[in-house]
């Protein structure tokens, strides 16, 4: 399967209509959003097992969870604000507290959703499904991770809530890079400062591993690509050898990783840090590069976050050393 | 005993539970869990194929309590059918009980979705439905909704889907008692004309005495046999059995002392 040069979304459908050819138990549920999913490759194939229930989303998520009552394993599909606040009652006790095994694709995530605005912008889903038990968020950065991951979030016996970009995407990952649920990926390492990024964020702190390389600052780059379960131990780990931590995400800052790393580290090994995201605001219309810019998600953004951070951090040494 | 004799002693039998269970407590959802009563008998004594001893069974047919509020009658029904001890029944809503309020599927055996949150369970018994028909399984699935709940969008957004998914094996009954908390339905936010929604919606709609026995046992014999997703409105009277709540709306979730039990197994005898 080609996992580069295409749009993620057509990577999501060939990997659901692949794996409903193992798993008879795979339906796919959408909220007449197909076209916009590409679950239409999956209709094709299957049929009578794409399930269309029309523009309602919290039907979509009680026949899902249905469906999985009776042990079917299904996908369903909407924009992210609709398939978490639009829906959050039914997710929260028709799936999560009933424990049903529903893998919820929620697609393009925060300003990804560019032209349609601030009504399909969400920067609290991710905020929304954390605080639910037993959810798991996955966030893919390219089309190798989601690939990798995908046979493990058919797998998982609960539900999942699955972050994903519809259309263009960097291409961050080498193929046959290994991935797995619940476990931080590290592609950089470096002593003098850790960031940890999801989503859209990883590619922007890639480019700002360099700058800073050529400034003489050695960075760790961690993508988390499950915001839950959080991989407590690999953050607290660089966290201690790093002595200073950025987070990344196209997401608000209050709930998202930010949050997440914050209570974490709070709690295990506090440093200083500084959250780069969407600050406390709402969405607005715009194409990509606009709003990277407007809501301060670039490369240059978390240069200046890791800047302050060294900086507090050898204050802080000089204060107590 | 014939079959009028039989269900209607298992009705009684439902709501004595029930009433000692609630009263027991001392508070609880008791006009909607007495409204549902000779339903819950002729499901769970002559329809549902099911075995108390095997409660997971893959092929059983499924009851979903939509109005999960009714959870002490279906307790009450499971304990009859022999799902758990009698005495169970005495635990309701009690720390660390496996019998909360609103019925719950990972905590008690018989129950078949988790359910509370009013017009959700309907939709998921709608997704067990289809299951059903993509497996071609010998399966059927009851839902049972209340008139209030039937004022949820989520309601009729499952039952716009099922009647254009033909769900054959899907039955579901709403309780007509005509109350929900603040009054009554038509002066809160009418239903009516309650057969006619539904039937535009693309279900067969039958509308019987909810407390006749064998009228629910014909009836549902005949959503059976019909094509597509069918409803049984049963007009019910809420609290009924029990004149301290019988017709009243306060009865939807009120304080009951075990004298008000006592006067009302009186009356049931």
């Amino acid at each position: 399967m080609e996992l580069k040069n295409r749009q993620l979304r057509e990577i999501y459908a060939d990997l659901l209509v692949d794996a409903a050819a193992r798993n008879d138990a795979i339906v796919s549920v959408d909220a007449d959003l197909r076209k916009a999913a590409k679950t239409n490759a999956f209709a094709d194939k299957y049929p009578e097992r794409a399930i269309n229930v029309g523009v309602a989303e919290a039907n979509m998520i009680g026949v899902a969870a249905g469906l999985a009552n009776m042990g079917k394993v299904p996908f369903t599909h909407t924009f992210t604000p609709f398939a978490t606040r639009r829906v959050f009652d039914q997710v929260t006790l028709s799936v999560a507290y009933a424990g049903l095994h529903v893998k919820m694709v929620g697609s393009d995530p925060g300003i990804m959703a560019q032209l349609n605005g601030a009504t399909h912008m969400s920067f609290e889903d991710v905020g929304l499904m954390r605080t639910l038990p037993d959810m798991v968020i996955f966030e893919p950065v390219d089309g190798v991770q989601l690939a990798a991951c995908f046979d493990e979030i058919v797998a998982h016996p609960g539900p999942v809530y699955i972050r994903l970009l519809r259309q263009e995407f960097e291409a961050v990952f080498e193929e046959g890079t290994s991935f797995s649920l619940g476990k931080a990926h590290i592609l950089e390492e470096g002593d003098d400062v850790v960031i940890f990024a999801t989503g859209i964020l990883v590619a922007e702190a890639l480019k700002a591993v360099s700058i800073l390389k050529e400034e003489g600052i050695s960075a760790t780059l961690v993508n988390i690509h499950t915001v839950k379960p959080l991989d407590t131990e690999t953050i607290v780990r660089t966290a201690k050898r790093c002595g200073g931590v950025v987070t990344a995400e196209n997401h608000n800052v209050i709930n998202g990783l930010g949050s997440a790393v914050a209570e974490t580290l709070c709690e295990h090994h506090p440093v200083p840090m500084k959250r780069v995201g969407v600050m406390d605001r709402f969405g607005e219309v715009g194409k990509k590069d606009y709003l990277m810019e407007t809501f301060g998600l670039k490369a240059d953004n978390i240069v200046t976050a890791a800047r302050d951070v060294i900086r507090r951090k050898e204050e802080t040494g000089r204060k107590h050393g | 005993m014939n079959k009028r004799a039989y269900l209607e002693d298992k009705a009684k039998n439902i709501r004595i539970l029930t009433l000692k269970c609630i009263g027991n407590l001392g508070v609880g959802h008791i006009g909607g869990s007495l409204s549902i009563a000779d339903a819950l008998a002729v499901l769970y004594f002559d329809k549902l194929r099911i075995d108390p001893q095997e409660p997971t069974k893959r092929d059983r047919d499924r009851f979903i309590l939509s109005k999960g509020h009714a959870g002490p009658a279906l307790y009450a029904t499971l304990a009859l059918k022999g799902f758990f001890d009698v005495e169970l029944l005495d635990t309701l809503n009690k720390p660390n009980t496996t019998l909360p309020s609103h019925t719950d599927k990972n905590k008690t055996p018989g129950i078949d979705m988790t359910t509370g949150s009013l017009g959700q369970g309907f939709s998921v018994a709608v997704g067990m439905a289809l299951a059903v028909k993509l497996d071609a399984a010998d399966i059927d699935v009851y839902a049972m909704v209340s008139d209030g709940e039937s004022q949820e969008g989520q309601i009729w957004e499952a039952a716009m889907f099922a009647g254009n998914q033909k769900l054959d094996r899907l039955i579901a009954f709403t309780d007509y008692n005509k109350m929900q908390i603040d009054g009554t339905t038509d002066e809160i936010n009418d239903l009516e004309p309650l057969s006619d929604k539904w039937k535009a919606f693309g279900w067969h709609v039958q509308s019987i005495d909810g407390h006749d026995v064998l009228a629910i046992d014909e009836a549902i014999e005949r959503a059976r046999r019909t094509e597509g997703p069918s409803m049984i409105l049963l007009n019910t009277v809420k609290g009924k059995g029990a004149s301290f709540c019988e017709g009243k709306t306060a009865s939807h979730n009120m304080p009951v002392t075990m004298d008000m039990v006592e006067e009302a197994l009186k009356e049931l005898m």
